[in-house]
């Protein structure tokens, strides 16, 4: 049963993971930059819900709302001001500009926000488990322990936390799935991915596409950030950080570029964190984590479901 | 003379007139503590900057895994350092002898990591050394060397058992941290450092550097010249990490105490800040990159104690200006006109200049 549980809630941190990675690959397989800042885009999020969770006069919705909003902006705002005067330079001053944006962030979060880390609400706080398996008296769905008065404890015991983390992700996959193969902005995001000159002289307003990736990618980290935070209920200006690298990760895992990869390639990977976790040694995952990375980059450069591309001069 | 000598000799004179005066100064006792101090971070910080620098500069590829070599050297270092005063050894003899085995160690293993490392470009490269660097820090977090009368213990994960009491000497605590002895100071950082700059200097203007700008500078023509690209890349590369894992060794024998953790990611990047701010392949930027942005928040931090919190924000704000600067189009239009607007003044003034005379 425990390893059920640490299944489920690796499953659960790899699709918060799958999240963050799609705003990676995204971005990547249109700007052909790696977004450094999208990790702290995370922990801007992961304040802005803090902060209007805690106000009395926001109910939940709205400070949803507004976290998503305040990363979607922010988001857009970076890609104007520091990547889009860059984008025919050499990718080492566009990486080296993206940490820049990293560091800033994470900087102004810890003026303004000071290095303590803070006890975030779960967006489920006192909400029944979603799952609780007793033995010999089966299952019970959304409900508070009945067997309290007998002294039972459920053998497996999946929170809500859990499952939201694992519905929310599959909502939005398929939605994304769907947006990018049937509505004509998705389409025109392909082709910008595919060929950028090529999507230019068909007529397609590159600079808007562009805008609409980094806008998609830091709404899915905003909604990554709330899950990930109520999950993992803290928040630090460095939290986005290490989260945002093991992202990207699973994106190259993956398959960097590939929508359906990023999904498989976070899903694998918060499966294989818990599990190195709970049965190798909980100091070393993050150590496998990246020798996953190191592993697949010598064996399969292109990553699960990447395209090979030569380089031509 | 050529002028690659001459800038290197400027390179290096300066820093040897500027390292003999702070000697001097400081033998009189003329600086108080806190400068001296500073001096020794600050030289060990220039060691990691430019041999950063062969990477970033030189070869064109950005490493956000320098910490973990420094990491290596350090680690190692301290342990042959304190097995050999424990066995009796002069001091200067067991501390040059753990920096070069640091330096060594760190070379091994750029060597290897380089291997898959330098089959890849740009960001996965970026990404590559900085999982490497972190998979370090957590290994060193993990591993505990103690001697006693019987020989080495490791441990790993948990402190090594039955060992012997009397005789126990912890070497590697895991996350606990290592205390090396104190050994590190003035001379010997800036020793280690001319050493370093004079490798670096003969290594760039050599034929393996320039084989090496000349992949960082157009990659296929390199190959298709006949040049070995793997190779060089993995030489500059081990070379950079060999002097970083020297870096490290001195740094963990100027603390008391060092804990696997300060070898981060933020450390690798603060190096990197002074690579860039300092000039991509310009050994004498990031020197005075390193003196410049260490010593001033440092110094400053007298008059007001929150100005070193501002230091990154403003290292940041400075480092995304820059790459604008330098690398937009819009700036390098802006740039250009400037330019030639001061030269029309220029030919503008010596004809009017030329026609009143």
């Amino acid at each position: 049963m425990s390893f059920i549980s640490n299944l489920l809630n690796g499953i659960s941190l790899g699709s918060i993971y799958a999240l963050i990675a799609l705003g990676y690959t995204m971005v990547y397989g249109i700007a052909k930059m790696l977004n450094f800042a999208h990790g702290d885009i995370i922990m801007v999020g992961g304040y802005a819900a803090f902060i209007t969770m805690a106000a009395n006069w926001c109910p939940l919705w709205l400070s949803m709302v507004i976290t998503v909003a305040v990363c979607t902006v922010l988001g857009v705002v970076i890609e104007k001001v520091a990547y889009r005067p860059l984008r025919s330079s050499p990718p080492l001053a566009v990486l080296i500009t993206a940490i820049g944006v990293s560091y800033l962030l994470q900087n102004i979060a810890l003026l303004t926000q000071t290095a303590n880390p803070k006890t975030f609400t779960s967006i489920a706080a006192g909400a029944p488990p979603f799952l609780q398996v007793f033995s010999g008296k089966g299952a019970v769905f959304f409900k508070a322990n009945p067997y309290q008065d007998e002294g039972l404890k459920p053998v497996l015991t999946v929170s809500m936390e859990t499952f939201l983390a694992i519905v929310v992700s599959v909502i939005i996959m398929i939605a994304l799935t769907l947006f990018i193969n049937k509505t004509k902005a998705g389409r025109a995001m392909m082709a910008c991915s595919e060929d950028r000159g090529a999507a230019q002289l068909m007529g397609i307003n590159v600079n808007a596409t562009i805008s609409l990736t980094f806008a998609i990618g830091s709404a899915l980290a905003a909604v990554a950030a709330v899950l990930m935070c109520s999950a993992y209920p803290q928040i630090s200006p460095y939290t986005g950080s290490m989260p945002g690298i093991k992202a990207f990760v699973a994106a190259v895992f993956g398959g960097i570029g590939s929508i359906p990869g990023a999904m498989i390639g976070g899903v694998l990977l918060g499966v294989i964190e818990i599990l190195s976790k709970f049965y190798i040694s909980s100091q070393l995952s993050d150590a496998i984590v990246f020798m996953v990375l190191i592993v697949m980059l010598i064996v399969r450069p292109t990553g699960i479901m990447g395209k090979k591309i030569s380089e031509k001069v | 003379m050529r002028k690659t000598t001459k800038n290197n000799l400027i390179t290096f004179g300066g820093t040897l007139i500027l390292c003999v005066v702070l000697g001097i100064l400081m033998q009189a006792g003329k600086l108080n503590s806190m400068t001296t101090g500073l001096m020794v971070t600050i030289g060990i910080y220039i060691i990691a900057s430019t041999s950063l620098n062969l990477t970033v500069g030189v070869l064109g590829e950005l490493s956000l895994g320098h910490a973990g070599f420094m990491c290596i050297g350090a680690f190692s270092s301290a342990t042959v350092s304190t097995l050999m005063i424990n066995g009796g050894a002069p001091n200067w003899l067991s501390f040059a002898v753990a920096i070069i085995f640091g330096a060594i160690m760190a070379a091994i293993l750029g060597f290897l990591i380089g291997i898959p490392v330098m089959r890849l470009r740009g960001d996965y490269l970026a990404i590559v050394t900085l999982g490497f660097g972190e998979i370090l820090k957590s290994l060193f977090n993990n591993i505990y060397i103690t001697s006693d009368k019987n020989g080495l213990h490791f441990g790993f994960t948990n402190p090594p058992k039955n060992i012997d009491a009397s005789t126990k000497l912890e070497i590697l605590r895991g996350p606990k941290g290592t205390s090396a002895p104190d050994l590190t100071n003035f001379w010997v950082v800036a020793a280690v450092l001319l050493i370093c700059l004079i490798i670096l200097m003969t290594f760039i203007d050599s034929k393996s550097g320039r084989a090496c700008m000349a992949v960082r500078d157009n990659y296929i023509a390199a190959q298709s010249v006949g040049i070995n690209v793997t190779k060089f890349r993995l030489m500059a590369f081990t070379l950079s990490a060999a002097i970083a894992g020297a870096a490290g060794a001195l740094y963990m024998h100027s603390l008391a105490n060092m804990l696997p953790k300060k070898f981060d990611y933020n450390l690798s990047i603060l190096i990197l800040v002074y690579v860039v701010l300092g000039g991509l392949g310009s050994l004498r930027g990031s020197i005075i990159a390193t003196i410049v942005l260490y010593a001033i928040p440092e110094l400053l931090r007298g008059i007001n104690q929150n100005i070193v919190n501002y230091r990154m924000l403003i290292y940041a704000i400075i480092l995304i200006c820059l790459m604008l600067w330098k690398n937009a189009p819009v700036f390098i239009n802006m740039r250009e006109k400037i330019k030639a607007k001061c030269k029309k003044s220029k030919t503008a003034d010596l004809t009017s200049g030329g026609a009143e005379a």
